[in-house]
């Protein structure tokens, strides 16, 4: 596995402007490392998911990727005309991967994400954090090296998520997933991440980083975990206020 | 079983609903409100039903007009899903061709008969031609709509999950727009069974829509009932049992009702 980001920039057209989403981000993921991205909404750190993963490109510089990728999406953006077990073989069927491997495979990451219950379940019959856990079964059957979360607990209450947290830790450290994961929510980067970045407002930049030595598995409540939360909580209030005061300061045009 | 008793009920309360309507339309009839050849009892237009049947002129209109309707409509089905598709990928089709299709939409399928008939004569090219026009762009404005509105985060992943090209069609597009698929699907057949029936109404073939007209030229008003009867019966068969049935069991293994 191999992640280098050169100088990237990303740009949007809007009307006959060209505003900036990110500037200058450079970024280098060793094998097995768990990066968190954290920054206030707009700034482009779901930009940078998508440029990782291909689904859009860079207006300048290069990303050198060797490996797999895995993405997991906001939403889970499960195929609704498919069972839980079909969903999850997808990608394999894509491959015409033989039967009997599609099946075991099937039934060792049901069994990894506890839904060997909801084997021959369609997805709306699921609640919103089993159909991730299916979306997370989905990514990794295809054995990435690295995998992209995007934001992937934002829709989910605060219990399911606490869950989800161990079940993620638990899978990352059994699996050594190189693993990149958005979200605005500070506790979650710093209890999940080796390392945790925090971007600037529009136009993004990597604004400091924080790396996390705290032994795991981690818990949300320990001390640690909460004094380097406030630290990046306060890294990003200033990045809040600048959203806040251009929101204030913002005119519209009327022609 | 609550459910199979609900239905029950439900098919019962109807059912003397249309016991209600026949009874009325018997009063009306008895009443000589109208002169009985303007408004038959329900027992002549019964009969005039099985005497259509028994000398098999009904069953033989039925079959000419189903034979015009499935060659028409699949023709529409086929062309309009192919068009739909053009449309939704190629930005110089949308640019071009788009407002020409909802422009001619807006034509009432029977103001192309006269051309049809210039083109191809009074014969059956003629009647499917008709039902072609009168459907075919209602089908390639939903396949257009299907296919755009599919969410780029579906795309996405079938992308991410490894489906390119042809798979992408195959695994997720596909199935991402049947269901808009099928409703367009079944509003297109609404579309060609008008069309097929003024056709057939206007120019002298065989078919379901002639025999209206033959009850009318021979002022038998039975006969007008007996084959207005049979063509809302057809489209209550098509629409409702096998186009809405369809519809309804995809929208319930996709959850799109509760």
């Amino acid at each position: 596995m191999k992640l280098q980001i050169q100088n990237i920039s990303k740009q949007f057209k809007k009307d006959n402007d060209f505003v900036g989403a990110l500037t200058d981000i450079n970024l280098e993921a060793r094998p097995g490392e768990f990066i968190c991205l954290v920054g206030p909404s707009g700034c482009g750190k779901s930009t940078l998911l998508n440029l990782i993963a291909g689904f859009t490109e860079p207006t300048s510089g290069d990303i050198l990727l060797e490996g797999k990728v895995g993405f997991i999406f906001q939403e889970p953006t499960l195929f609704p005309w498919l069972k839980v077990k079909d969903n999850i073989a997808f990608g394999l069927k894509i491959k015409k991967e033989d039967k009997k491997k599609i099946e075991e495979g099937i039934d060792g990451y049901l069994r990894l994400t506890h839904l060997k219950a909801f084997k021959e379940a369609y997805p709306h019959e699921l609640s919103g954090g089993m159909k991730q856990r299916v979306a997370l079964a989905r990514a990794l059957i295809l054995g990435p090296d690295i995998l992209l979360m995007d934001e992937p607990f934002a829709s989910l209450d605060a219990q399911t998520r606490e869950i989800f947290y161990e079940d993620l830790q638990d899978i990352w450290q059994m699996t050594k997933k190189t693993i990149i994961f958005v979200t605005h929510n500070v506790s979650e980067a710093v209890y999940l991440g080796d390392r945790v970045l925090v971007f600037t407002a529009r136009p993004g930049k990597i604004k400091k980083e924080f790396k996390i030595n705290l032994p795991r598995p981690r818990d949300l409540g320990d001390f640690e975990v909460i004094k380097i939360s406030n630290q990046i909580k306060n890294e990003l209030k200033e990045e809040i206020e600048k959203v806040i005061k251009e929101m204030e300061q913002y005119e519209p045009n009327i022609r | 079983m609550n459910q199979i008793f609900d239905k029950i009920i439900k098919t019962l309360i109807f059912l003397s609903f249309l016991s209600f309507l026949f009874f009325l339309w018997w009063l009306i009839y008895r009443i000589h409100f109208w002169p009985a050849w303007l408004f038959p009892s329900p027992k002549t237009v019964i009969e005039t039903l099985v005497r259509g049947f028994l000398n098999k002129t009904f069953i033989w209109g039925i079959l000419i007009s189903m034979k015009r309707i499935f060659i028409g409509f699949s023709i529409s089905i086929l062309i309009g899903s192919i068009l739909g598709f053009l449309l939704a990928k190629i930005k110089l089709l949308r640019e071009t061709i788009n407002p020409l299709i909802l422009g001619l939409q807006t034509l009432p399928s029977i103001c192309w008969l006269p051309l049809a008939l210039l083109w191809f004569g009074l014969n059956e090219k003629a009647i499917i031609f008709v039902i072609v026009m009168g459907t075919i762009l209602s089908i390639t404005i939903s396949v257009y709509g299907a296919v755009t509105n599919i969410p780029l985060s579906f795309i996405n992943a079938g992308r991410i999950l490894g489906a390119k090209g042809f798979d992408l069609y195959r695994y997720v597009i596909l199935p991402a727009i049947f269901p808009s698929f099928i409703t367009g699907i079944k509003q297109g057949w609404s579309f060609a069974w008008r069309s097929l029936m003024s056709g057939e109404m206007l120019f002298i073939t065989a078919g379901l829509g002639q025999l209206l007209m033959f009850g009318r030229e021979l002022n038998d008003m039975a006969q007008v009932m007996a084959v207005m009867t049979i063509i809302i019966l057809i489209g209550v068969i098509f629409d409702q049992l096998i186009f809405g049935n369809i519809e309804n069991r995809l929208k319930n293994k996709w959850g799109l009702i509760k």
